[in-house]
C-alpha cells in the first residue's frame, strides 16, 4: 500500500509529501504520524508540502487535523513550503488553518521548531 | 422585394469617379475624414466603391451576411478597426458609409428622372444595402473598441501591482486605487509568487493609495494576509490613514490580529526589528 514516509531526525519527525494527496493517503498519514509520535515521543513535527500543488477541502482540513493532533500529543508542528496556488485555494475555501505554524522552507521551519522546543 | 436594376448598376459604374469626388467632399465637410491621411482616404473610398460594384455585379442580393459580400465585410472590419485605434467615435466611423448616400441618391435621381416609381424602388434598395453596411461598420467598430478597452484594463492591472523589495527578506506592495476581487486576485498571486521566489519572510502591504476601505476591501485584505501567513511569511499592513482607521472602527471590522502601522517607515522599522537588524547613524 502507498504510504508517505515519516523520517526521524533527532527529536523531530519530518514528513515530506511528494505525491498528490488523495483521501486514503491522508488518512493513512494521520494514523501513521500519531502512532510514530507516541512511539518516539517526538518533540516536533515538520510537514513539507512544497511538492503539493493541488488541494481540495478534504486535504486542506486534513492538514489542519494532522497539526492539531500532533499538538495535542505535545509535539510542535510547523507546516512549510506551501505553494501560492495552494495558499490561495485554501483561503478561498475558507480554510485559514488557525493555530498552525508555517514557514517558507524546511531550513526556516527547522529553526522555528528548535526555537519553539527550546522555549517550552 | 425587387432587386437592383442593372441600369442602376451601370449608372453607378459609369459615374464612379464623379461619385468618388462628391463622396470625399462630403466626408471632409462632415468631419469624418479628420485625422486620416488624404491618400488613405482616397484609397479607402475607391476600394469601397470598387467592392460594392463588384458585389452588386455578382448578383449577391441585398443580404450582406451572404458569402458573396465576404470581401466587403472584411474590408469594413479592417476599416472600423483602424478608425477605433485612431480614436474616432462611432458617428465619425459610420458616416464613412452614410455620407455616400447623398451623392449616390443624387446620381440615381438624375438617372431615373422619367420614372419616379422605379426611382423610389431603387432608392429603397440601395438605402437598405448601405444601412446594412453601416450597421456592420458600427458593430465591428464597437467590437474593436471593446478589445482596446479590455487590453488597457489588463495593462492597468499589471501596472498597478508592483512588488518591490525593500530589504533582504522584506517585500513591499504599494496598492494604488480601489481594491476589487479581480485586482486582489492578481495582487495576491504576484505577491505570493515573489515571496516564494525571493524567500522573503516579511511582506508589507501599503494601502496609502487605497481611497476607501469598506467591508469588501477589508475582506480582500484579510484573505491576502491569511494566504501570506499560510505560506510561512508575515504580513504588515501600513499606510492606514486616520479616515480609514475611523471607517474600519465604525464598520466594526475585525482585522484578526493583523499588524497595522500608520506609515511605511514604521512598518519597515518593525520588519527590520523582526529580522534582528538595526539601522544606526554612521559616525
Amino acid at each position: 500500500m502507498e504510504r508517505i514516509p515519516i523520517l526521524q531526525m533527532g527529536d523531530f519527525l519530518l514528513v515530506t509529501i511528494q505525491v498528490d494527496m488523495h483521501d486514503q493517503l491522508a488518512l493513512t498519514l494521520q494514523d501513521d504520524l500519531s502512532e510514530r509520535i507516541s512511539r518516539t515521543s517526538a518533540r516536533g513535527v515538520l510537514i513539507d508540502i512544497s511538492a503539493l500543488d493541488m488541494v481540495d477541502s478534504f486535504i486542506g482540513r486534513m492538514i489542519g487535523t494532522i497539526s492539531g493532533l500532533s499538538k495535542i500529543m505535545d509535539a510542535q508542528t510547523v507546516l512549510v513550503g506551501m505553494q501560492p496556488a495552494v495558499a490561495i485555494t485554501l483561503v478561498e475555501l475558507g480554510l485559514t488553518l488557525p493555530g498552525v505554524s508555517t514557514a517558507l522552507n524546511v531550513e526556516r521551519g527547522m529553526k522555528l521548531l528548535q526555537e519553539r522546543v527550546r522555549n517550552q | 422585394m425587387a432587386a437592383l436594376q442593372s441600369s442602376t448598376l451601370d449608372a453607378l459604374k459609369k459615374n464612379q469617379p464623379q461619385l468618388l469626388v462628391e463622396w470625399t467632399h462630403g466626408l471632409e465637410t462632415s468631419g469624418a475624414a479628420r485625422n486620416i491621411k488624404e491618400q488613405d482616404l482616397k484609397q479607402q473610398t475607391s476600394d469601397f466603391l470598387q467592392l460594392i460594384v463588384s458585389g452588386l455585379e455578382n448578383g449577391n442580393g441585398q443580404n450582406i451576411t451572404t458569402p458573396g459580400w465576404e470581401e466587403i465585410r472584411q474590408f469594413l472590419e479592417k476599416l472600423s478597426h483602424s478608425r477605433a485605434l485612431l480614436g474616432q467615435d462611432s458617428q465619425q466611423t459610420a458616416s464613412f458609409i452614410f455620407s455616400l448616400k447623398g451623392p449616390l441618391f443624387a446620381l440615381l435621381q438624375n438617372h431615373y428622372q422619367d420614372s419616379p416609381a422605379l426611382l423610389a424602388e431603387q432608392l429603397w434598395e440601395i438605402s437598405e444595402l448601405l444601412d446594412a453596411l453601416g450597421m456592420h461598420v458600427i458593430r465591428t467598430f464597437q467590437k474593436s473598441r471593446e478589445a482596446v478597452i479590455k487590453r488597457q484594463q489588463e495593462e492597468l492591472l499589471e501596472l498597478s501591482t508592483p512588488v518591490v523589495k525593500l530589504w533582504d527578506g522584506v517585500l513591499a506592495l504599494p496598492m494604488i486605487g480601489t481594491l476589487d476581487s479581480q485586482r486582489t486576485q492578481v495582487v495576491m498571486e504576484s505577491l505570493l509568487q515573489r515571496i516564494v521566489d525571493t524567500g522573503s519572510e516579511i511582506a508589507i502591504i501599503d494601502i496609502t493609495g487605497v481611497p476607501t476601505v469598506d467591508t469588501l476591501v477589508a475582506q480582500h485584505l484579510l484573505k491576502t494576509v491569511t494566504a501570506i501567513r499560510l505560506m510561512g511569511a508575515d504580513c504588515i499592513i501600513s499606510g492606514v490613514r486616520p479616515q480609514i482607521a475611523q471607517t474600519i472602527v465604525h464598520l466594526g471590522l475585525d482585522l484578526q490580529g493583523v499588524v497595522t502601522k500608520a506609515n511605511l517607515a514604521d512598518a519597515l522599522k518593525l520588519a527590520l526589528t523582526r529580522l534582528g537588524l538595526t539601522v544606526s547613524k554612521a559616525d
